[in-house]
């Protein structure tokens, strides 16, 4: 919303400069988001007269003119114009002047002649023939205003307003219009709030002679205004109210137009003027739009409308999109006689849903969208009307049509001053409550409120608490802290978190942040069966693209995507992980997703490979106190190598799984290098995480070790001697470590070498050589029953 | 005996002079006092002397060896310290050579920044929710007060699963969830991951963060939300921040307010950091609307509360002097290793 503080001045006298005016709105509630002086870029441009034109010596497209400047001797300024005569008011721009787009005018000599400035055209200065309709787009701006030589041209043409723009919040409609910022400004700066009742001052004959008007649908169209203007004369309308406009940001037309755009921004009602003419039988009648209807709006664009759209229609076809735009066919034009003024109040949630159903959206929907005062609409029309006598547009015919089924019961509040303080925090007294409110032009009488109709957001008593707030003012509100203690704490799942987090940090891995939306051909990227119950993702209906339409079902796809990109910018190598959610449908749209959470790893480059990511794995487990794992090799996941992946499993329950990727799908995220990945459940992590381990006593006997070197078949997987070794030796195995892994030579072919170093030790006791050699014993038998043999 | 013995004193304090090392001095230590040592020799011979010659020549053998010993105990210290300085010495490295060390790696800085605010808050006394991102339109709008239709719904364009689920705008609906699961006291954050249907460019995503507060008690007044919220910002900038609350409307929450800190560049001038205006805006707040606790199954007439919700990406950005909000996404690790 833009302001003029020339219009606001007309009701509220606020003798501010602009940033005080900015700061003190801004602190009441209405948030100023900046301000210009109109014409700011314009320097040194004055009101000069031609004096005598003469021809330029050298050149024929070129004249030299005297202009008097208002200084002691006139200037001398070459033009290449052809629309001036001795005696017209121009706009001189001086030496050293400066104009809209930054141009710099300095004395300069034309051909031999010098020119001591430059006359400007309307162009030059940055208006347009809207601006000002008299005035020759092509030729120098020839003033008819009420100027002399020497006015600064500012104040010439009126180019001397200051716009104020606010950011208005929805719930707040009323303060869309120059009244409403008044009423604002007025409370908020503690001065009168001048207001002027439109009044009409001839009426001819009786509008019932001309037209009737039915509302069908009273629910969406609770009020329907009309007053009737004949003898219309189409004509632009005066500067002041161009002016009005200009600096509001509207673009004059003409007079009538002109009349329901300023009725619109003063008061925040929109208007609709059309022809009589173009209403069969004169009867206006407010219905929904038949199935298959269709109107061709101002814009030229042919609509089909649908039967929960409210139109404006007369005996045959619609005319408008009720509150959202006229029809083509309807308008204003020069050959205009009688016109009609709509001043209708339209429900808001009808005009939102069929402004967003056409694609439409206008000054007058965005506001009636927000739920307008059904009171405003006489006082709207009247102003009018008031208007069209005021411009000489035309003559008011007499009546006025009200169909009315508006609610005019006020909201009543009871005032509970010790409620809103305690609720505020603050100590104001009852009286200045009421002095507060009534400011506003609420009425209040004891402690019954009655609320303002234009403030249907005030409903309930903290509304109320909040208009003592913004006119007490929220920086006067005390700092305060709340009281009763309270222990913030992290839950055990956030704990664990960030114990998970710690270990992947220190493991050399950067978290990442992706989209949770992904692409569907993800899925394919990642090479997932046709049947694969993850290709089914909870679908968003209107995404930005392709590329982010479904909501992954695996994170894989994103920590591949970031590899992809790193390894594409010629990182040399990445380490990479991030704490991702996955969303699992439900059985149909209207269900939430089951959201689980994973912790996903991502490797690429030198030094990395698939012990790697086992042993990223591996840390967490070990973090979490998770020991007694399985590890199960995995040939059929499609993502990963069918050789150099496994799956994590403890207790049957399966925790995650990590490997190579496989070639195929390294080429469809373009990597051109082995890359790995991990992905574990975060819950069942955490579900299987050991407790708060106790202390162990330290060791107080000796321990022995001995080495088992053995040689096996190479499908022997190690976790299977691991664990027969370790249920051999139940009691005192300490450890048992492998150290070494050797194939080749003096190895038979499809066989391997393993080194395993055995800590044993009793708690009690020393462990005597005997109890050894029986340990080993048992603990060779058990892997001679693998397969595997003492190497010698 | 006595000139052999003088003799012998001498040539030893010589040889014992001349020794280079520990072996050369043990060579030494053996020819003069070993088992066929010269002084040895000399104290065996002494068997042939008269006693008052034995009692003389003794005490000189005596001394003689108590010099000798004297003389080997002190160059051996010499010869060791000598040894060590030449082995300091050989031992010398480059010492500007990098380090070796284990590579760390890193929190993403959305992260950073938002256990920092973890941490402010939890030392306030909150605890930290979590809610779904895939959301119900009840909790993402109505129960806040946004019916269909609202023109609030407008500000934030909403990517929708089907008539009722929608990816939440807003972390708000944790509020509503909260509520509905605990009983006042309530003091919590919520942070997560919010949507809404903004194309891509330097300052704005389909994807950013949000931390959500809720504080609901008896007698927890709008002073209270100020006095939580500048120490907030005073934790988070520094003491010296300055706060102003500013009227603003949300539909769920009244009196509705947000929250600038002076811009930190001008100090309230105006300037291009802040866009002229001499304040930053961090985060929208306000007491939680009646309506809502009601609606939550929470009497509005014994309990109140407030609320807050602040973008966590544009703390981020601003934090780290961040341009382009891309950045956050792309995960380039020249990036990430930055923070």
């Amino acid at each position: 919303m833009d302001l003029s503080m020339k219009w606001l001045a007309e009701s509220v006298k606020v003798d501010v400069p602009p940033r005080k005016f900015a700061e003190a709105m801004t602190m009441s509630g209405s948030k100023v988001e900046g301000w210009a002086k109109e014409g700011n870029e314009i320097k040194g441009v004055v009101v000069g007269r031609v004096l005598s034109i003469k021809k330029h010596p050298d050149a024929d497209t070129l004249v030299v003119c005297s202009v008097d400047v208002g200084g002691a001797a006139p200037l001398q300024i070459v033009t290449g114009a052809t629309n001036l005569a001795a005696g017209d008011l121009v706009p001189a721009a001086l030496d050293g002047a400066s104009l809209p787009g930054g141009k710099q005018i300095h004395s300069a000599d034309f051909r031999g002649v010098e020119s001591q400035g430059m006359l400007c055209s309307p162009g030059e200065l940055g208006l347009t023939e809207h601006d000002f309709p008299y005035a020759d787009a092509n030729g120098i701006f020839v003033l008819q205003e009420d100027c002399k030589p020497g006015d600064d041209i500012h104040a010439a043409i009126g180019l001397d307003d200051t716009v104020v723009e606010f950011e208005i919040t929805p719930n707040r409609p009323d303060c869309l219009s120059v009244l409403g910022l008044a009423r604002e400004a007025s409370a908020t700066f503690g001065v009168p709030f001048e207001k002027h009742e439109p009044r009409v001052k001839r009426a001819l004959g009786d509008i019932s002679e001309l037209l009737s008007v039915t509302v069908e649908n009273p629910r969406l169209c609770p009020r329907y205004v009309a007053r009737v203007a004949k003898n219309v004369k189409i004509a632009p309308s005066p500067r002041w109210m161009r002016e009005r406009l200009r600096a509001s940001g509207v673009r004059p037309i003409n007079n009538i137009v002109d009349i329901t755009n300023y009725v619109m921004l003063e008061y925040g009602q929109p208007m609709h003027a059309f022809d009589i003419s173009y209403v069969k039988g004169g009867k206006i009648i407010v219905r929904n739009a038949r199935p298959g209807e269709t109107l061709t709006t101002l814009d030229g664009v042919n609509r089909t409308l649908s039967p929960e759209m409210l139109v404006i229609c007369d005996e045959e076809k619609p005319s408008a999109v009720a509150g959202v735009m006229g029809g083509e066919y309807s308008g204003i034009n020069d050959s205009t006689n009688t016109i009609v003024f709509e001043s209708a109040n339209f429900l808001g949630a009808s005009v939102r849903t069929t402004s967003r159903k056409l694609g439409l959206r206008t000054e007058s929907s965005s506001r009636f969208e927000k739920g307008l005062d059904p009171m405003l609409c006489i006082p709207a029309v009247e102003r009018a009307c008031e208007l069209v006598e005021l411009l000489g547009a035309g003559e008011i015919v007499g009546g006025i049509i009200d169909v009315d089924h508006a609610d005019h019961a006020p909201a009543v509040l009871t005032l509970e001053p010790d409620w809103i303080n305690r609720f505020l925090g603050i100590d104001v007294d009852a009286e200045e409550m009421r002095r507060i409110l009534r400011s506003l032009e609420f009425t209040v009488e004891g402690d019954k409120i009655t609320v303002p109709s234009w403030r249907a957001d005030v409903e309930h008593k903290a509304d109320i608490a909040e208009e003592i707030a913004r006119f007490y003012g929220y920086n006067k509100i005390p700092v305060t802290s709340i009281r009763g203690s309270a222990q913030g704490m992290l839950t055990e799942k956030q704990k664990f978190e960030r114990r998970m987090v710690g270990v992947l940090i220190a493991q050399g891995l950067y978290e990442i942040t992706t989209y949770t939306f992904v692409s569907p051909k993800t899925y394919d990227k990642l090479r997932l069966p046709a049947d694969s119950p993850l290709r089914r993702s909870v679908e968003i209906l209107n995404p930005l693209g392709e590329d982010t339409s479904v909501m992954r079902t695996t994170a894989l796809g994103s920590m591949l995507d970031i590899l992809s990109k790193n390894y594409n910018n010629r990182n040399p190598k990445a380490a990479l992980f991030e704490l991702a959610k996955e969303f699992i449908p439900g059985e149909n749209a209207d269900v939430l997703p089951t959201e689980l959470e994973a912790i996903t790893a991502g490797l690429y480059g030198e030094g990395f490979d698939y012990y790697s990511i086992k042993g990223v794995a591996e840390a967490l487990l070990e973090e979490a106190g998770i020991r007694n794992f399985d590890v199960t090799p995995v040939g059929d996941n499609p993502v990963f190598h069918p050789g150099r992946c496994a799956s994590i499993s403890v207790n049957g329950e399966t925790l995650g799984i990590l490997g190579e990727v496989h070639p195929l799908v390294a080429q469809n995220y373009e990597i051109d290098a082995r890359c790995y990945l991990m992905r574990l459940s975060l819950p069942s992590l955490l579900k299987n995480a050991a407790p708060a381990g106790v202390y162990h006593p330290l060791p107080r006997y000796p321990a022995s070790a001995r080495d088992l070197a053995l040689l096996c078949s190479d499908e022997l997987p190690v976790q299977a001697i691991e664990k027969a070794i370790r249920a051999a030796v139940p009691d005192i195995l300490e450890s048992a470590e492998l150290f070494d892994v050797y194939r080749g030579s003096q190895i038979p072919e499809g066989k391997k070498s393993l080194a395993f170093n055995l800590v044993l030790r009793a708690a009690d006791r020393t462990l005597t050589d005997a109890e050894v050699s029986a340990a080993m014993d048992r603990a060779l038998d058990a892997v001679k029953a693998l397969g595997a043999e003492l190497r010698s | 005996m006595k000139e052999a013995l003088s003799r012998i004193a001498l040539t030893a304090k010589a040889d014992i002079a001349a020794a280079g090392n520990p072996a050369a001095l043990e060579a030494a230590r053996v020819k003069y006092l070993g088992k066929k040592g010269e002084l040895t020799a000399i104290l065996k011979g002494m068997g042939a002397l008269s006693p008052d010659g034995r009692r003389e020549i003794g005490q000189i053998a005596n001394e003689t060896r108590a010099a000798i010993e004297a003389e080997l105990g002190s160059r051996l210290q010499e010869l060791k310290s000598k040894e060590l300085d030449a082995r300091l010495l050989a031992e010398r490295l480059d010492v500007t050579m990098p380090g070796t060390h284990h590579p760390m790696g890193g929190r993403h800085p959305i992260q950073l920044v938002l256990d920092e605010l973890k941490e402010i808050f939890l030392g306030m006394g909150f605890d930290v929710v979590e809610g779904p991102e895939v959301e119900t339109d009840y909790y993402n709008f109505e129960a806040l007060n946004i019916p269909k239709d609202h023109p609030a719904r407008d500000t934030q364009d909403t990517f929708y699963i089907s008539d009722n689920v929608i990816l939440r705008t807003q972390t708000s609906p944790v509020q509503i969830r909260t509520m509905e699961q605990r009983k006042p006291p309530i003091r919590v954050i919520a942070p997560g991951r919010v949507y809404r249907s903004d194309a891509v460019d330097a300052t704005h995503s389909p994807l950013f963060h949000q931390v959500e507060g809720l504080v609901v008690d008896k007698g927890i007044t709008m002073s209270d939300l100020k006095g939580t919220l500048d120490t907030f910002a005073k934790r988070l900038y520094g003491p010296e921040t300055v706060t102003r609350f500013r009227p603003h409307h949300f539909p769920f929450t009244e009196p509705s307010a947000e929250l600038d800190v002076m811009c930190f560049s001008c100090h309230g001038e105006g300037c291009r950091l802040c866009k002229g205006e001499g304040w930053i805006e961090i985060l929208g707040c306000g007491m939680v609307h009646p309506k809502v606790l009601s609606i939550c199954g929470i009497d509005p007439e014994e309990y109140s509360g407030f609320a807050f919700g602040l973008g966590l990406d544009r703390i981020v950005m601003r934090r780290y002097n961040i341009d382009d909000l891309r950045l956050l996404f792309e995960n380039d690790l020249r990036f990430l290793t930055q923070f």
